[in-house]
């Protein structure tokens, strides 16, 4: 249910997704970017602020959100430069951030998201500019321990980071939702950024407000909250919700609207499930942005615009069209398939060559690998069936040697072990155990389980499964639903 | 002859022909340093066991045949503004009292592999700002020439130490005339190279549009000589020129025939003292009698070269300077209680350990300067100082462009006056600003600038003349500069003021 449905008004949400690029060094010196290791491990003269040092831009970091910002649909200025952000604090040890003010190197874009079961409507987000920046370190606040003492890292003081700023184009937590995981996808594919959120290389905060009809005819607008803290897309999802409940009935208290007061920032508390206002003084700082001397601007020419485009793959939205394509799938399959990730399309794509047919593919990938994978955890990289067993099982399904039900268990089977499908099946005896053995080992199952078959006979048909672990253990290569039939009605055969 | 009295030109030709030993030559200086550094407080660090163990390998080097650097054995003096590995880097400041740098100065690493000989670190106006050396945390530095006067500055240790034969060679650094003024004061020669010859990478920000490294000696010569080890590209700063660095001393001998001078009308309007004017003026027509000719151009906007320079360098300095915050290194607040500072409530613990740190670390120029530059980049003020700064700041760039349409060079007076008297102006910053009138055009343009002594008053203090050339036109600079020497002995004077 989205909020607008349930009340008179249109939720206006606009995000700041800052995202950390995937390079192996930071953005204006040579030290590493790995995450977790031991604190101010990874730092050096530059990224430390020391005095005399200077930076020196990387231009892998640049070509990268070169890239994001071309996959965003974004123009890209032909010349850029650097600016400083000014703060005091300590996870910022010069004391100001080289970021980009009045000249992003990249404005004007959209990501458009569609939601294949219809939740909502397709939305274009239009996006006002992405520009560059490094990261500050990490303060750790000790408040447990009763001293004052606070501890800074500053490993990922310089790590290079994309600023994603939306306009307000979204219109409930839903689709705020959905647009995050869009973005997400469309960044990983392109190898932008891994976007884990609990490692903080995904980073977002919302805005929001509330449109709200008057009866005479007016739009009256609430006050733009801006809320930090989330840290999944699920905690941004409950805070819209909440932020959306919250500003409705403060507007039903005060009728206070947009410019009445200065713009406000709350934080969420995921575990109070509530946002919190902070202070007033924490949001009115003057940064005193100024063009950074120490680096010069960045011209960016067509042809090196190009050259990046050319490298880029595939973006989702056109990836999903292609797979459904090339391989004959339904759209819905496509969809299921690009937005578990590149890795996951690669194993699709390796399977359904060697299975000759993409939606038996699709099913084993959705109802078996996928399956198993969710079961499991993990990654599909880190996933112990190759696509060639898979398609091995398939084959042999295909060729009549077993049925599916029987193809799926050898899949189980070979997860479970570990060994090759050749040895999981003449393990089984899939060779076919004959009808007479069957016959055979159902009558004496039934001679020795009274129980079961009292049971059975008293209508509890599901206690007929007590007699398919016996059955494996007297012949392992018995197909468990045939035992369970033939025995359902020998059973029923009794007087 | 003593070795100190020697030009380093003079001593690298003794230490290459065996007539003397870089240890011998650097325990002269060093003893001299011993003598006279309690009076003139050129240094504020002397490295006597490095220096002497460098000076040791050198000797051994060249004893055995083996190849050495261009500088080898030839002791000099760096400013405390540039990053050392081995010696405390302070700045003249309390805020970096006991900072030892991880790494050296792009400048002190090639020193160091051109096997010259770091006698110490040199004092300077805290932070490099100052005209006079009255701001340094660790006590001001006198003219050797009349030592109740100032010596000038930023550089001011650096001009005081080769005025006073504490060391043949300096390294200076150059934001709105910090080389070429205390140079002037001092009877000494000082280039401020193009921004971007020399690498600022380990030079400990002042302003960083405006700051650049340059030599001081006693001739042109010898700041050829220095320039030619330090200019080159550095890759670890990205406003270094790319381009070849050219020897500065292949066209140190040639004539000036057709040298076109300009000279600035506008130079020679009230504020300038009539000694100074006459040398000045007398420079020109050497310069003529030498085969050069003179021309009058106008630089329109150089009236609005001090309060531009007044607003982008501490603009620059006000965030370059914010590292400094007690956090990670320097100067932190001990947790006193006090009121001292005349403010006593504060948002937080943290906010009150960075202004109280800041308050105690800081000297009061730098707080001016800070709270100047914090002013002009703040909103509602930006567009109106800053952002207008920077706009005046190309106009002032494109009159030297045009300028150098007409003439190669452009001479003229470094300082309005000869050393001013200690305590003078202190009580009065904008006197004090002025003191830079006629050499933050070249630091805002981006230009190269060379001052050197072109005589002295009638009582015996230096006066400076300033050549200021397009962008790496430091050949030029250094040879207009050297042929002026070469008629003229202003530059070989020493001083009799101070004894050892």
């Amino acid at each position: 249910m989205t909020a607008e449905s349930k009340h008179p008004f249109t939720t206006v949400i606009g995000l700041e997704v800052h995202v950390q690029l995937q390079t192996q060094t930071k953005l204006f010196c040579g030290c590493v970017t790995t995450f977790g290791s031991p604190p101010n491990t990874q730092v050096c003269p530059t990224c430390l602020g020391l005095p005399g040092s200077l930076p020196v831009m990387n231009r892998r970091a640049f070509d990268l959100s070169l890239r994001a910002a071309l996959a965003l649909n974004c123009k890209i200025a032909s010349f850029t430069k650097w600016d400083r952000k000014n703060y005091f604090y300590p996870d910022l040890p010069k004391g100001y951030q080289i970021s980009q003010f009045d000249l992003p190197f990249s404005y004007e874009g959209y990501l458009e998201v569609v939601d294949t079961k219809g939740a909502f409507e397709p939305r274009t987000v239009r996006i006002i500019r992405v520009h560059l920046e490094e990261d500050a370190g990490k303060s750790m606040h000790d408040e447990t321990a009763g001293t004052a003492d606070s501890r800074i890292d500053l490993n990922r003081t310089g790590t290079p980071l994309c600023e994603i700023v939306t306009e307000p184009d979204l219109r409930s937590p839903e689709e705020a939702r959905a647009w995050l995981n869009e973005l997400k996808l469309l960044l990983v594919y392109l190898g932008v950024s891994d976007c884990n959120m609990q490692e903080g290389s995904l980073r977002v905060d919302a805005n929001v407000n509330l449109h709200i009809p008057q009866p005479d005819g007016r739009l009256a607008k609430t006050p733009i909250v801006e809320i930090k803290n989330m840290n999944s897309f699920r905690s941004v999802e409950r805070a819209l919700v909440y932020e959306t409940e919250r500003q409705w009935g403060e507007w039903q208290d005060t009728g206070a609207e947009i410019g009445s007061m200065p713009k406000q920032t709350r934080g969420w508390d995921d575990s109070a499930g509530v946002t919190r206002g902070q202070r007033h003084k924490e949001e009115s700082s003057d940064y005193r942005y100024f063009p950074e001397p120490d680096l010069v601007p960045v011209t960016v020419s067509e042809e090196q615009v190009a050259a990046v485009r050319s490298t880029m793959g595939e973006p989702p939205a056109l990836l999903r069209k292609t797979l459904a394509e090339r391989w004959d799938i339904p759209a819905y399959d496509a969809d299921v398939l690009v937005n578990q990730g590149p890795e996951l399309v690669e194993y699709f794509e390796d399977l359904a060559k060697k299975v000759g047919e993409g939606k038996v593919a699709s099913n084993w990938m959705q109802q078996d690998v996928l399956r198993m994978l969710n079961e499991r955890g993990g990654h599909i990289a880190d996933f112990p069936v190759q696509p060639t067993a898979v398609a091995d099982i398939i084959g042999r399904v295909k060729k009549g040697d077993f049925d599916t039900g029987r193809g799926k268990e050898i899949f189980a089977a070979v997860l479970e072990t570990g060994k090759p499908v050749d040895e999981v099946v003449a393990g089984m005896g899939i060779a076919a155990v004959d009808e007479d053995d069957l016959q055979k080992l159902c009558e004496e199952l039934i001679a020795e389980n009274p129980k079961i078959v009292a049971d059975v006979k008293g209508g509890k048909e599901q206690a007929a499964g007590g007699l398919i672990g016996q059955a494996k253990r007297k012949n392992p290569n018995v197909n468990p639903g045939k035992v369970r039939a033939l025995a359902l009605e020998l059973i029923r055969a009794l007087p | 002859m003593t070795l100190t009295t020697r030009s380093a030109a003079e001593l690298a030709t003794a230490l290459q022909q065996g007539e003397t030993t870089s240890v011998e030559c650097t325990t002269a200086f060093l003893d001299r340093i011993e003598a006279t550094n309690p009076t003139i407080n050129a240094f504020l660090s002397i490295d006597r066991d490095g220096a002497l163990a460098k000076a040791a390998s050198v000797d051994a080097a060249r004893a055995q045949g083996k190849s050495l650097g261009p500088l080898a054995g030839l002791p000099v003096a760096v400013k405390d503004v540039l990053c050392t590995t081995d010696q405390k880097t302070t700045c003249a400041s309390k805020m970096l009292k006991t900072f030892e740098p991880p790494y050296d100065a792009d400048v002190v690493r090639r020193l160091r592999e051109a096997d010259a000989v770091i006698l110490g670190k040199t004092n300077m106006d805290e932070f490099a700002m100052g005209g006079s050396n009255e701001n340094s945390a660790y006590g001001l530095v006198r003219n050797p020439w009349d030592t109740d006067r100032a010596p000038g500055g930023s550089s001011g240790g650096s001009a005081a130490a080769v005025a006073a034969d504490m060391a043949p060679l300096a390294i200076g650094s150059d934001t709105g005339g910090s080389i070429r003024q205390p140079a002037g004061l001092c009877g000494i020669t000082g280039l401020k190279p193009t921004y971007g010859r020399v690498s600022r990478r380990g030079l400990i920000a002042f302003s960083s549009s405006l700051d650049q490294i340059g030599p001081m000696a006693r001739s042109a010569k010898e700041c050829a000589m220095l320039l030619q080890t330090i200019a080159g590209h550095d890759s670890g700063d990205s406003t270094s020129i790319n381009t070849p660095v050219p020897d500065y001393l292949t066209d140190l001998e040639k004539p000036l025939q057709g040298l076109r001078i300009g000279r600035v009308a506008a130079h020679f309007s009230e504020g300038l003292d009539p000694e100074v004017a006459e040398h000045v003026e007398q420079t020109f027509a050497t310069y003529e009698a030498a085969g050069a000719t003179i021309h009058e151009v106008e630089l329109p906007h150089a009236a609005y070269g001090v309060p531009t320079y007044y607003l982008i360098a501490p603009s620059e300095a006000s965030s370059n300077l914010a590292r400094y915050d007690g956090a990670h290194y320097g100067h932190r607040w001990d947790g006193t209680p006090s009121d001292d500072q005349g403010i006593n409530t504060f948002d937080s613990p943290l906010v009150e350990m960075y202004c109280r740190s800041r308050a105690e670390g800081f000297g009061p120029e730098v707080k001016r300067r800070i709270m100047l530059g914090t002013y002009a980049l703040s909103a509602g003020y930006y567009d109106a100082y800053y952002a207008k700064a920077l706009r005046v700041r190309r106009l002032i760039r494109n009159d030297f462009t045009q300028a150098f349409e007409k003439v190669d060079l452009i001479g003229g007076p470094v300082s309005a006056t000869p050393a001013f008297k200690l305590g003078e102006k202190t009580d009065d910053p904008i006197a004090m600003y002025l003191v830079d009138l006629y050499t933050v055009g070249a630091n805002l343009a981006g230009i190269g600038g060379i001052s050197f002594p072109c005589g002295f008053t009638q009582s015996k203090l230096p006066i400076g003349f300033q050549l200021q050339g397009p962008a790496l036109s430091e050949p030029l600079l250094l040879q207009a500069a050297h042929q002026y020497q070469q008629t003229t002995d202003w530059h070989l004077q020493r001083t009799t003021a101070i004894s050892s």
